[in-house]
């Protein structure tokens, strides 16, 4: 089956500085394909690359980033447009200032319906009305004349959900949708989209920091570090057997009710994300792995661990393989 | 909304009774005016008959209540200049000040707007450095000699246009252009800032995911939040135009409120200077009474404050 989203080789620069090096992953119709990573690894550039909304400093490189076979690399800016929030939406992290603030809730969302489909206004509003009680928000009629300043938090991600989906698109790309919002919004709106993937057969693409989140939602993981893809695989393939020695060390990093006992320190890695210049070679998580040696100076092989399991590592075969 | 309005109303009610006092007092502490009325080589008896003539020998409280109350029924009294009421002088300047003031206000408007959105479109590019070397060359001119300098080009040397006067429209083209300098280069400063906030902001890049037309994101919605802090500048940069145009005017000998200023201070004409500084304070108060409300108009969250 063609996937929705294929991102073959994807880089992108700033300058000298490589905000995200060959980059590849696939999401599948009906998936949630979860990109996680620390702060800085190039998550939200990656989503923002293959929306193409990088800022004007950026530079974008890809074999290829195809959308349903079709190579959007080609794509002239016209084209984009008309692709971007009918075929392929976005919600973000800042709920609270994603929303125009000088617009009523039911302009910004039907306006996206206007933009891309000829509708009356009367259909639109309809739409808006019947999304925005899909997405559980009460008193819809009502919200529609409201302005974003008079919502929650928890609220506005919902508007942006249902004005995600008002073009019925085939992919979701959230960029750390639940970080701004408290836990009990956050696995309430996590619930929403898993729904909605499954009603839908939308696929999603999940940028975040949280495993937790991951564990609960994702069908695929990829692990992103300085701005590369260093493992992928089915998510319980991937938490039963972490190859890469950064995505053990970020499983270690997650208190497990039960597992911690009282004056134990968690696990962490020390040292932060190193900034990736051109003519960097060998593995970037060499300067903290615990198991680094001379050999992880050199070009990085890649490792299949199975038939969706990849690694990027020089240690991993002898560790991942034979658990 | 209306109660917002009530109050702003109210508070401006309140600073135009504080203006009425600081007028007042302000034109009896410039001297004893009995004295300035009469004039160099008068004797002190033509003081006294003046003195009680006018009213000047009653108590202070006395005169201001005096003032006030027949001021607030639009009675400021008559010049001892014109001999005419304050109220007909006022009213037959008006129009050339206010005819002066929104010509001044649109040709600010037209020539910052734009200049601003493309400055903050091209945001440090030699496109907007250029942009803001004109605003500051504006900023840096003083408005009476540009006056001077539009005269001696336009007027005497090409003879294009009328120097001074009030007779047709060209008497107005200069005065207009030199009164709407000092505005621009505020207002293409808070355009141009406004649009590059507007712009970087979160909700305009909602507006890009939504696969939005560039002239949409840019006119509809950044504009329209970055125009909320210009909208209420050029309401108060109007009353700035039709209270301050006293160098204007009175360089190009437009007889407007404010020469009628000028000549009423020159002469001690003080009921008029008294009635003047009123009118204009109250024009200003009512601009950014107006400016207030437009503000709320146009952004949602201010108009439960």
């Amino acid at each position: 089956m063609t996937p929705i989203l294929d991102v073959r080789n994807l880089a992108v620069r700033f300058g000298p500085t490589l905000a995200v090096r060959n980059a590849s992953f696939t999401v599948q119709k009906g998936e949630t394909h979860c990109i996680v990573g620390e702060s800085g690894c190039g998550k939200s550039v990656t989503a923002l690359a293959i929306m193409n909304l990088l800022a004007r400093n950026a530079r974008r490189d890809a074999q290829a980033i195809r959308f349903n076979g079709q190579d959007m690399l080609a794509y002239s800016d016209r084209q984009m447009e008309d692709v971007r929030g009918n075929r392929m939406a976005m919600i973000f992290q800042e709920p609270m200032t994603s929303l125009n603030p000088s617009f009523t809730i039911g302009s910004q969302m039907i306006e996206v319906l206007r933009r891309h489909h000829a509708t009356t206004r009367h259909e639109a509003e309809q739409r808006a009305i019947a999304l925005m009680q899909r997405v559980g928000i009460t008193a819809p009629h009502m919200r529609l004349g409201q302005y974003p300043h008079q919502l929650s938090g928890g609220l506005r991600q919902r508007v942006m959900i249902a004005m995600a989906l008002m073009c019925d698109p085939e992919l979701l790309i959230a960029d750390e949708p639940t970080t701004a919002l408290d836990v009990t919004v956050q696995a309430q709106i996590l619930r929403l989209l898993a729904e909605l993937k499954q009603e839908l057969g939308l696929g999603i693409l999940l940028i975040t920091h949280d495993l937790g989140i991951v564990a609960r939602v994702a069908d695929h993981v990829s692990v992103m570090y300085a701005g590369e893809v260093i493992e992928s695989g089915r998510t319980a393939q991937l938490f039963a057997n972490p190859a890469h020695p950064y995505t053990r060390g970020l499983i270690d990093c997650v208190p497990v009710p039960g597992k911690i006992r009282p004056g134990e320190a968690l696990g962490s890695i020390p040292g932060t994300v190193p900034v990736m210049k051109d003519g960097f070679s060998g593995c970037a998580f060499r300067f903290r792995c615990p198991q680094a040696s001379e050999v992880c100076t050199q070009a990085v092989p890649r490792h299949a661990l199975g038939s969706d399991h990849i690694v990027h590592c020089h240690l991993a075969p002898s560790q991942g393989a034979g658990q | 909304m209306t109660q917002f309005i009530f109050r702003r109303a109210l508070l401006a009610l309140s600073v135009v009774l504080t203006v009425m006092a600081m007028a007042f007092v302000l034109t009896r502490l410039s001297g004893d005016l009995a004295i300035s009325i009469a004039g160099p080589g008068s004797t002190q008896a033509d003081v006294e008959v003046i003195r009680k003539a006018y009213g000047l020998d009653r108590p202070v409280l006395v005169q201001f209540f005096d003032w006030t109350r027949l001021a607030l029924t639009g009675d400021f009294g008559n010049s001892f200049f014109f001999k005419d009421k304050v109220s007909t002088l006022i009213a037959q300047r008006m129009p050339v000040t206010f005819t002066l003031g929104f010509a001044g206000l649109a040709l600010a408007l037209m020539i910052s707007l734009p200049l601003g959105i493309i400055a903050a479109l091209y945001e440090n590019t030699w496109i907007d450095r250029t942009a803001l070397l004109l605003v500051m060359v504006g900023q840096a001119m003083p408005s009476f000699w540009l006056g001077l300098i539009l005269m001696i080009v336009f007027g005497l040397q090409l003879g294009w246009l009328p120097i001074s006067g009030t007779g047709s429209w060209q008497h107005f083209v200069m005065p207009a252009i030199v009164l709407a300098f000092t505005a621009v280069p505020a207002l293409t400063r808070l355009m141009r800032s406004g649009m590059i906030d507007a712009l970087g902001s979160d909700y305009i890049r909602t507006a890009r995911a939504k696969g939005l037309s560039r002239s949409s994101i840019i006119f509809k919605h950044a504009l329209r939040n970055a125009a909320i802090p210009v909208v209420s500048i050029a309401a108060v940069q109007l009353g700035f135009m039709l209270g301050g145009s006293i160098v204007i005017e009175t360089v190009f000998a437009l007889h407007g409120v404010g020469y009628l200023a000028w000549e009423s201070i020159s002469k001690n004409d003080f009921p008029v200077v008294q009635a003047v500084v009123l009118v204009l304070a109250s024009i200003y108060i009512g601009l950014t009474l107006v400016s207030d409300i437009l503000n709320a108009l146009l952004d949602p969250r201010l108009r439960g404050a």
